[in-house]
């Protein structure tokens, strides 16, 4: 018995270690599923079908949910996909889906146009953080749209103003300027994705011009880069 | 078997009442005889700015200047960019009973509102008060006089016999236009645009030119639009289809509605106009703000030829615009022209009134909401409604206001920079003013705010499934207005107004009420008879 018991281990062991080996290819696409090459190929107006891992997305809202996507190659915007609210709450980072829709573009940022259809996959895959902070103000950085970014060493220009002028109210989007090399960049806190209540919609609110911060978030673009910020803390 | 059942009707008394307890609406507004100096009120004002922070400064300045003539009463500002915003809110906060007090509105959303029971406050009898109303003996500040307010305006705030909204600003729509453009293309702007000659001029921008490049993304020579030398050119956009449509209706004499709430914009004017707009979506000499992006940038980057936006959207619009969304080394040198937009007939312009005004919710303390209406009509004094105005296209609602010294000052000042007396500002302004009598709005009843969304959306999509190489025939549009009418739910809403009413299942506090009343009518007749079965044995 122990012998038999033993050896049910030795398998269980071994079938484990196999299993943690067993490593997501982000890149790889089902059938009749466009490459990242090939979506970013895409016209405006095609019709595009397109595989990638949930990290993020807005509040759902009347059958709607935005979602921020990425695959090994590149990120994904995906715009008000129709989208079921209990469905909605199945989309936790990592989640693999499979969308059909058409590609579209608004203010500069590509994305899959409102109205886009899912299905949930299986597979699961939380992507890093790039640091893009080298890229700023080049025509390289646009490649990094839509995905999950970092920006290291930047410096608070103008404090957070609700809306982007301030004509807005604690709760709206806040908007800020931070500089690297001289130049300056308009950083955003989606308040639809990190809502007042969030620790990083608290700690933009309470940056001094000044400061010296990290941030992470996503490559989002309105007319020029526009990241949506989901961490900030002070720089190492 | 009598205590029990004595105990059994006192719990039923109780759950009765319970039932009652607060679903009762609030009850009608009663004018005060006198406004309580002594009791401190606090009221709450929605207010909406067109993301413009001078806007939002210029409320909270009307509120510390209202609150010094009035220290007993406190206004607490919250501030929104979008009238749809507002809307969502107020409906939700109609449910929970936290309306705001004062509140920047459209009149069609107030036709919703008014489905609660005295939610918003009629405001007849505060016009005609002789202390409080326009220009009251007990206003702290010159109030408004009755004459004063522009007819026009004032009228649309009233339906169903009442009024239930006072305006606060006005505007309407302007194409503002690349004229460089236009006259590169070979073209003279006429003095009265036509839809014939925007569509004419857009199609003509959509001239190519190959270049010797070839694209790396896909591996197609290189292009660039002659007129631009750029790769975008949208050459008409529109920001607002609803009024596209709108407008474009009732320069037809088309159905669009009714005030009875019947709905007529499913007609054959609304699918040729759709099928004009296909064919310039096909081109693409004709977009959409919610499929492009906003007209400004699109204008300003030298990317469109024809933009239709609010007049209160003139800051935007132009090279030197004091207000700008693209970065300053996307901007192209061109001249700018405001006209009034595109008509069937030019020599029987129409086009359409719009711009925010005010409602007053109901309270139970009488007092608050005559608090609320002192404010209210503090924003239409010469002060808050010159200063206001100023910021964009928007005309004041008062003719005191229109023949300010200052005001008119600020009109003859067109051009002197590009900030305060911003040249499209004013001129957009003007074009309202000179127009004001071309102006109409639309029937507003419950639905009516739905029906105006539909009435975009018919725009959105067939632009929409143009580009996306759909087939656009009979088929297509029969289907669309299929989708759009159970979309926006269409005519539910009116036909609960206008007819009889389908109340619905009756709610669970009503059921228990009359479900305990059968059983307490059964068990008096199970009493009843025991009793007298008693007597019978008794008897026996």
């Amino acid at each position: 018995m122990k012998k038999v018991l033993a050896l049910v281990l030795a398998f269980v062991m071994v079938f484990s270690f196999a299993a943690c080996g067993k490593k997501e290819n982000t890149t790889a696409k089902s059938e009749g599923v466009m490459t990242y090459a090939q979506y970013d190929a895409a016209k405006k107006d095609d019709k595009v079908v397109i595989e990638a891992y949930v990290q993020a997305h807005q509040s759902w809202w009347d059958n709607k949910l935005t979602v921020y996507a990425q695959d090994g190659d590149g990120g994904y915007f995906i715009y008000n996909m129709t989208c079921s609210e209990a469905d909605a709450a199945k989309l936790v980072p990592g989640t693999k889906i499979k969308v059909t829709g058409y590609k579209t573009e608004w203010s500069g940022e590509y994305e899959v146009a409102d109205g886009a259809t899912f299905e949930i996959e299986e597979g699961s895959w939380i992507a890093p953080a790039t640091d893009v902070t080298k890229y700023l103000g080049t025509d390289d950085l646009i490649k990094y749209q839509n995905q999950f970014v970092a920006f290291k060493g930047m410096k608070v220009e103008k404090a957070a103003l609700y809306k982007w002028d301030g004509s807005g109210k604690p709760g709206d989007d806040l908007y800020f300027d931070v500089s690297k090399d001289g130049k300056t960049y308009s950083f955003t806190v989606e308040s639809y994705l990190c809502d007042k209540d969030t620790d990083v919609y608290k700690a933009v609110e309470a940056l001094k011009v000044g400061d010296v911060i990290d941030m992470e978030g996503f490559c989002y673009w309105y007319e020029g880069v526009n990241p949506h910020i989901t961490s900030v803390k002070a720089a190492k | 078997m009598k205590k029990v059942l004595s105990i059994f009707l006192v719990a039923i008394m109780i759950v009765s009442c319970c039932a009652c307890h607060g679903k009762i609406g609030l009850d009608p507004f009663v004018m005060p005889e006198e406004f309580d100096e002594g009791k401190t009120y606090e009221i709450t004002f929605w207010a909406k700015n067109d993301t413009n922070k001078t806007q939002a400064d210029i409320y909270a300045k009307a509120i510390a200047d209202f609150e010094k003539l009035y220290p007993n009463i406190k206004v607490n500002l919250l501030p929104y960019t979008d009238y749809t915003m507002i809307y969502n809110d107020v409906i939700t906060n109609i449910a929970t009973g936290t309306t705001p007090n004062v509140c920047i509105t459209y009149p069609d959303h107030i036709a919703t509102y008014l489905t609660g029971s005295n939610t918003v406050v009629p405001l007849d009898e505060l016009f005609e008060s002789t202390k409080f109303g326009f220009g009251g003996s007990s206003l702290k500040y010159k109030g408004v006089l009755r004459q004063d307010l522009i007819t026009e305006f004032l009228e649309e705030g009233k339906f169903d016999g009442h009024y239930y909204a006072i305006p606060f600003m006005r505007s309407t729509e302007a194409c503002y236009i690349n004229k460089t453009f236009v006259e590169s293309l070979g073209f003279t702007l006429p003095e009265k645009l036509t839809w014939d000659f925007v569509w004419e001029v857009s199609e003509a921008a959509t001239e190519k030119k190959l270049l010797d490049t070839v694209d790396s993304k896909t591996g197609e020579q290189d292009w660039v639009y002659k007129i631009n030398n750029q790769k975008v050119l949208i050459p008409f956009i529109y920001k607002s289809t609803d009024n596209m449509m709108i407008q474009y209706l009732a320069q037809k004499g088309a159905g669009y509605s009714r005030e009875d709430g019947s709905i007529e914009i499913f007609n054959d004017t609304t699918k040729d106009f759709l099928k004009v707009i296909s064919s310039h979506a096909k081109t693409g000499a004709f977009s959409t703000f919610k499929i492009s992006s906003y007209p400004a940038n699109f204008l300003n980057a030298g990317q469109c030829i024809f933009a239709i936006d609010s007049t209160a959207g003139a800051t935007w619009m132009g090279t030197h615009a004091p207000l700008v969304d693209i970065a300053k080394d996307k901007l192209v040198e061109f001249e700018t022209a405001v006209m009034p937009i595109p008509q069937v007939d030019p020599e029987n312009p129409k086009m359409i009134s719009q711009g925010p005004s005010i409602c007053i919710f109901n309270k139970k303390d009488n007092g608050e909401v005559l608090a609320s209406w002192l404010f209210a009509q503090y924003l239409l004094s010469t002060d808050v409604q010159v200063a206001y105005a100023k910021t964009e296209g928007y005309v004041p609602v008062t003719s005191a206001a229109q023949n300010d010294a200052n005001y008119l000052d600020y009109l003859n000042r067109e051009g002197e920079d590009n900030n305060e007396y911003y040249d499209v500002k004013i001129k957009a302004t003007k074009l309202l003013i000179e127009n004001t009598a071309n102006t109409f709005t639309t029937p507003v009843f419950n639905g009516s705010a739905s029906l105006r969304n539909a009435a975009g959306q018919l725009i959105e999509n067939t632009t929409k499934s143009t580009t996306r190489k759909e087939t656009i025939d009979d088929a297509y549009f029969e289907s669309l207005y299929k989708d759009i009418t159970s979309l926006y739910r269409l005519g539910e809403a009116s036909k609960e107004s206008a007819g009889k009413k389908d109340l619905g299942a009756l709610p669970k506090e009503a059921v228990t009420l009359l479900t305990s009343l059968v059983i307490v009518w059964i068990l008096i007749a199970i009493y009843a008879i025991l009793k007298y079965n008693r007597r019978r044995k008794k008897t026996k």
